[in-house]
């Protein structure tokens, strides 16, 4: 058992299986120059001189030195141009063709330039031909707002729950991060994950970051899709929350508590495969659903969930379900008003106070 | 010129281009009757390209093709019957009829799933090929794309990485100068959309008559053995046209008499080299007259079986969303 942080635990679950399965690579803008960063948060660094990497470095004359491209398929991490279509493309054809790819994004933004790999060649590849060939690869995209501008903040996740064949999960421990990346790892699909910059606890110190340092065990494991955790139990107000956002819950609930309200947190970790199950033995119990996410109101995958409720257990409710989320506006810079905008603990307290007493 | 090949070899190279032309004739005329569902973007007048291209390419070896792909898969070796009963959206077809006139392809004979994305299956065949280079296996890719795709920014994301990381794949552009409606001189700030723009790439390139298949194969047998050889990309221009529309509506207004009449009626790629085949004295009249008849008969039997064959289970639309365990 060691305690490490969830970058640190990403690493640890990619090198493992790498050392175990020499069909897995990774490959992403820097993704491991010898001085860099590993990608932008610190993940891959380091896998580069262990498994071979194309790279640049200041020779011993003071000039730069190039290795790694004259045997270019010896490279087990592959450091790529600015060229999201690319990266996202061979993962595709790679993965076709018997390997298994752990792309990255820096940020999870940047999904957009290669939205068509994703979208019309990743996840339809299997389908299309009637399941000759698969595509087990894995996209992973940093998210969430950290003072860096609206093009480096986004939530991403519910754009893509909405595209049959593709997995979306957003591990937020130490523990998940490396089962779930070891699962996706092994997935034969595609699987895009989500991770929360101020979740990392990396090197690579954020402004707002907390502290998700946890225990994770040595040697192999895996934590499987479709199953939610339930971070905390309660009775009187059931929160499905994810990434960052049931921190902020754990930290509202600590408050209620003290007011004599009972809140019950749920994690989803995988939003496809969704573990709906949990959420609805939850409000059986509860009857009272609040739902927070980072990721915009308008068709953020809490309006998938709170239908679903509707649907299946809208007796089991004693009050409307309450959604707390992102305003549909992009993430603005400014501190103060990316403060404003994303859900914050004394938020989340409010809207489960009001509720609890409905 | 390009050299007469072994006598076999011309007449086997005959055949796949003639099943080729007869298959999409047989298509259109199913799409005349009315009975045949979808849309079609065919590949007549096209056929030299891939039969040049792939007739001496390893099964094992791969190819991404277009929205155009029905001459790419009959040439990698996908039979008529299973090409032609996915067009009737059958349980027997190809792709079991989730994939369709556009999505052709079975991996058991190297032909990849056909991507009608314009551009889309560029990064996916440099994705292939460093598989094979990264599994130390001497397979090539050989990816089709039309000229409207050298002007997508994947193109050129694609090429860069090629090029760079020496990826054992061979690009054919089938120039058949249009993208879709659109002439290529004004969607081109060069003549030659792909081989014009190799270089940037570091990627060698030739210009080839794409209706001549002796000198498409010569070209394909450089281009090939140069990716099997670990030494990297190239990139062939194949100057090519297509006989009928961009797709099933299209009535080609937008084209000059005379340019068709050069192209269709004088280069034709398929009755151009049966006049090879005879000038060369591989075949007598009497003989290609057989060959003809028995590759119609397989076509015609094609079309029946198809047209009766069983349509998919409702339920079966529901499957390999994600990948099953056989």
């Amino acid at each position: 058992m060691a305690i490490m942080s969830i970058a640190d635990a990403y690493k640890s679950a990619i090198r493992e299986e790498m050392q175990r399965d020499k069909t897995v690579y990774c490959i992403g803008e820097d993704e491991d120059i010898p001085g860099g960063m590993g990608g932008a948060f610190t993940v891959t660094k380091g896998l580069g001189e262990e498994f071979g990497a194309n790279v640049a470095v200041p020779g011993k004359d003071g000039k730069l030195e190039i290795k790694g491209m004259d045997d270019f398929g010896k490279n087990r991490v592959i450091n790529t141009p600015i060229s999201e279509i690319l990266i996202g493309g061979v993962c595709v054809g790679s993965a076709m063709a018997g390997m298994k790819p752990v792309a990255d994004l820096q940020y999870g933004d940047f999904l957009f330039c290669m939205m068509d790999q994703l979208v019309n060649q990743a996840a339809k590849m299997c389908y299309m031909s009637n399941g000759q060939v698969h595509v087990p690869m894995v996209m992973r995209a940093p998210c969430g707002a950290t003072n860096r501008g609206a093009q480096h903040a986004q939530s991403l996740e519910s754009y893509f729950i909405h595209v049959p064949g593709l997995k979306v999960i957003c591990p937020s421990t130490a523990y998940d991060a490396k089962g779930m990346m070891i699962a996706a790892i092994r997935d034969p699909n595609p699987v895009i994950v989500f991770e929360h910059k101020l979740l990392y606890g990396g090197k690579r110190k954020e402004a707002g970051q907390l502290s998700a340092m946890g225990e994770v065990p040595d040697g192999e494991y895996t934590v499987p899709f479709g199953k939610a955790a339930i971070r905390r139990e309660g009775k009187d107000v059931t929160i499905v929350a994810n990434m960052l956002m049931w921190y902020k819950a754990m930290q509202a609930a600590e408050e209620l508590e003290k007011e004599g309200i009972s809140v019950e947190i749920i994690d989803p970790r995988s939003l496809v495969p969704f573990d709906y199950d949990t959420v609805l033995a939850s409000i059986k119990k509860t009857g009272k659903l609040m739902i927070v996410h980072e990721d915009h109101y308008n068709g953020g995958w809490g309006a998938q969930l709170a239908s679903y409720v509707a649907e299946h257990a809208i007796m089991d409710l004693d009050a409307p379900i309450v959604r707390l989320a992102a305003p549909d506006t992009p993430i603005p810079f400014s501190p103060k008003l990316e403060r404003f905008v994303v859900p914050s603990a004394e938020r989340i307290a409010e809207a489960a106070r009001k509720l609890a007493k409905l | 010129m390009a050299v007469f090949p072994a006598k076999e070899k011309a007449i086997g190279m005959y055949r796949t281009m003639y099943k080729i032309r007869k298959y999409e004739e047989s298509i259109y005329y199913l799409f005349l009757e009315g009975i045949m569902p979808g849309t079609i973007h065919q590949s007549t007048g096209e056929e030299a390209s891939a039969v040049g291209m792939l007739y001496d390419l390893r099964k094992d070896d791969w190819m991404a093709s277009t929205h155009r792909p029905a001459g790419h898969d009959i040439a990698k070796g996908i039979s008529v019957k299973a090409m032609m009963c996915e067009m009737f959206g059958a349980e027997e077809g190809c792709c079991g009829g989730h994939g369709g006139a556009m999505h052709t392809g079975d991996i058991s004979v190297g032909a990849m799933t056909a991507n009608a994305i314009v551009g889309g299956n560029l990064p996916i065949a440099a994705g292939a090929a460093l598989a094979f280079k990264m599994q130390g296996k001497d397979n090539v890719v050989v990816c089709f794309f039309g000229d409207g795709a050298t002007n997508e920014g994947s193109y050129h994301e694609t090429m860069n990485a090629a090029g760079l990381w020496k990826l054992p794949v061979v690009y054919v552009c089938e120039n058949n100068q249009y993208s879709a409606n659109t002439s290529i001189h004004l969607t081109c700030c060069k003549e030659n959309p792909a081989a014009d723009r190799a270089e940037c790439y570091g990627i060698p390139s030739e210009v080839v008559d794409g209706n001549d298949v002796l000198a498409v194969n010569e070209a394909a047998t450089r281009a090939i053995a140069r990716a099997r050889r670990g030494e990297g990309p190239t990139i062939l221009e194949l100057k090519t046209y297509r006989h009928g529309g961009h797709s099933r509506n299209d009535a080609c207004g937008y084209r000059p008499d005379a340019e068709e009449e050069e192209w269709i009626g004088r280069r034709d790629p398929v009755k151009n080299f049966r006049q090879v085949i005879l000038d060369h004295g591989a075949a007598t009249e009497e003989e290609l007259a057989a060959l003809e008849a028995e590759v119609e008969a397989e076509i015609d039997e094609a079309v029946e079986y198809a047209k009766n064959a069983k349509l998919p289970d409702d339920e079966s639309a529901l499957k390999n969303v994600f990948w099953e365990e056989k």
